[in-house]
């Protein structure tokens, strides 16, 4: 084995560009490990940890880029080092054709001297100054959204509460989603604009409800992201409550949703006192609750697609697509039996492989009534949280998109090799017998995620067939035919490959569990 | 000066992108006004300088 460090003096890209790129060379002929990183010193911990970091390195400053590669021999790490070239050669031809049509400053102030007229402030920074460039938007006047996570809780509380008293969304930090006038803003779908608005601690949900109101005739108004931790006691849901007063007051919203997973207590008290002065009507989805709000013109609903479902309804716009929409219990029992019939005797559990964490957190809540137990990395109930994400146990659901994964590796929303890499391994695993998938298409997704999944399903269901198995794929696409990936073209990719797909995640769930019933009955 | 969500909702929406490019190119797709914030990190990321410049800013 030959290990090589290439440091870049004064040269920056973004860590997701770098952790694309690291996965993609790490995945090269003849390379064992590999990682292209900004040289700060936890980076540089990190690759001395797994023996990537040569001493002739270690003086590298955070302003410079370390390229290092374990690999067989020479000829392997050459590749690797000439890949690495061009890619970022392609990078600067991009970036100049970007500079080209993009009005691009150095620092915000400037930023805001050169627009006039900004009004929302989309930051996207690393964690630990992520807080900082949030209180300057909004010393700018500007409404925010924080994509970034890794800020503390404390620095949340202030910069909501900062936002509050100016009368400025402050929507995160970890805020994925949010659609404002009509335009996606990070993790976002294309959708009609129409009387439905929303406000999500969830971005993954956000995005699911707001592609099914599409899917159903609706239209949205406002899709207010509030970030994860929102409804927790230390914020108090600041941001939700703030939001759910605006689209109360906004003349184009007839109906509310509010997404989340349940509130703590504190925040459930605030929501169901602001909830008596709302005269329109409220689809509350709080994922896992226990305790609702109520009042009279509340509808606690239990899974994302209720909440699209409701919403719809109450807004009045409920037509022929809404009775389409949900297959019929015959004809998901006569799919399943086909399905449990090309099983082998061993083959009995499910395994999910999500790459949105509040479409895994659905998925577990539909699936637990119908087969039990679900382990999860992300388990509501604690002894049923694994042990080791990397390894399935049972009838498992795993969310790709937790803090364990994306750990130095790229989200799977933006970069779905990772997931395909698990969908192979689960496969391999001869009591698997079905594989539940999210596909989520969109603004900041990768160009083309049914595309990168494929060859591994593909692969994965000839491997089992080799092995006297069957492997059934059963899947949900999240997204609208405005969006840039082309939705129709992305479902064919998986229904060419055998993926039995859903219209939604619920459904997509409810049709994996009915296939597993369907084949512990027949044995 | 004090604003309001609902100003926002009548007014164009025109965005200051601060970090990743890719969420630049997607309001570029749909025609909204953006600039891009090309960040670095302060002081070049080193957390000595970093200190030292809080103190001086405080």
């Amino acid at each position: 084995m030959i290990t090589r460090n290439v440091v870049k003096k004064n040269y920056y890209s973004d860590s997701v560009t770098l952790m694309l790129l690291s996965s993609r060379i790490a995945k090269m002929d003849g390379v064992k490990e590999a990682a292209v990183m900004m040289a700060t010193e936890h980076n540089k911990e990190l690759m001395m940890r797994s023996g990537l970091l040569l001493p002739e390195a270690k003086t590298a400053t955070p302003n410079d880029m370390i390229i290092a590669v374990t690999a067989e021999d020479e000829k392997s790490v050459e590749a690797a080092l000439q890949t690495v070239e061009e890619y970022f050669a392609e990078e600067g031809k991009s970036q100049a054709s970007f500079e080209d049509e993009m009005v691009i400053t150095r620092t915000q102030d400037t930023a805001v001297r050169t627009l006039p007229g900004a009004n929302l402030a989309l930051i996207s920074v690393p964690g630990r100054y992520a807080a900082n460039e949030a209180s300057k938007a909004l010393d700018n006047n500007l409404h925010v959204l924080l994509f970034s996570d890794n800020v503390t809780l404390e620095e949340e509380k202030e910069l909501k509460e900062k936002g509050a008293a100016k009368g400025l969304l402050m929507m995160g930090p970890d805020c994925g989603t949010a659609i404002i006038n009509g335009v996606g803003l990070g993790f976002a779908n294309s959708v009609r604009r129409g009387p439905i608005g929303l406000v999500a601690a969830a971005g993954t949900g956000l995005q699911e409800v707001t592609c099914l109101i599409d899917k159903l005739g609706g239209g949205i108004s406002q899709g207010i992201g509030t970030g994860g931790r929102d409804v927790k006691a230390a914020i108090g849901g600041t941001m939700m409550l703030m939001g759910l007063k605006a689209l109360a007051a906004d003349p184009a919203t007839r109906v509310i949703v509010l997404i989340s997973k349940p509130p703590e207590d504190a925040v459930l008290v605030s929501l169901s006192e602001a909830l008596k002065s709302v005269a329109k009507p409220v689809v509350t989805c709080f994922l896992g609750a226990r305790v609702d709000v109520a009042g009279e013109n509340v509808y606690p609903v239990r899974t994302l697609q209720e909440a699209a479902l409701k919403a719809v309804e109450l807004s009045g716009l409920a037509g022929d697509n809404v009775a389409n929409f949900i297959i019929p219990d015959n004809l998901l029992q006569q799919t399943a039996a086909v399905e449990a019939g090309r099983f082998s005797g061993q083959q009995k559990y499910l395994r999910g492989l999500y790459s949105g964490g509040t479409l895994c957190s659905e998925a577990i809540y539909v699936l637990e009534p119908l087969i039990g137990n679900i382990y999860s990395n992300v388990a509501p109930a604690a002894q049923y949280l694994l042990s080791d994400p990397e390894t399935s146990k049972e009838h498992t659901l795993i969310d790709m998109g937790e803090d364990y994964f994306t750990d130095g590796r790229p989200h799977p929303m933006i970069d779905p090799s990772y997931r395909a890499e698990r969908l192979r391994r689960e496969a391999l695993d001869p009591e698997t017998a079905v594989i539940l998938l999210d596909v989520l298409i969109g603004y900041g997704s990768h160009a083309d995620p049914a595309g990168a999944l494929v060859p591994a399903i593909v692969e994965a269901k000839e491997e089992a067939a080799a092995a006297g198995r069957y492997l059934s794929v059963v899947a949900s696409v999240c997204g609208t035919p405005g969006d840039p990936q082309d939705l129709a073209q992305q479902e064919e990719k998986l229904r060419e490959a055998g993926v039995i797909l859903m219209p939604s995640n619920a459904q997509a769930a409810l049709l994996a569990a009915t296939i597993i019933k369907s084949c512990s009955n027949t044995r | 000066m004090v604003s309001s969500p609902n100003e926002l909702f009548n007014q164009p929406l025109a965005v200051i992108n601060i970090g990743l490019k890719i969420f630049a190119e997607a309001l570029q797709e749909q025609a909204v006004p953006c600039v891009h914030v090309d960040w670095r990190p302060p002081a070049g990321g080193d957390s000595n300088l970093l200190a030292i410049l809080a103190k001086l800013n405080s």
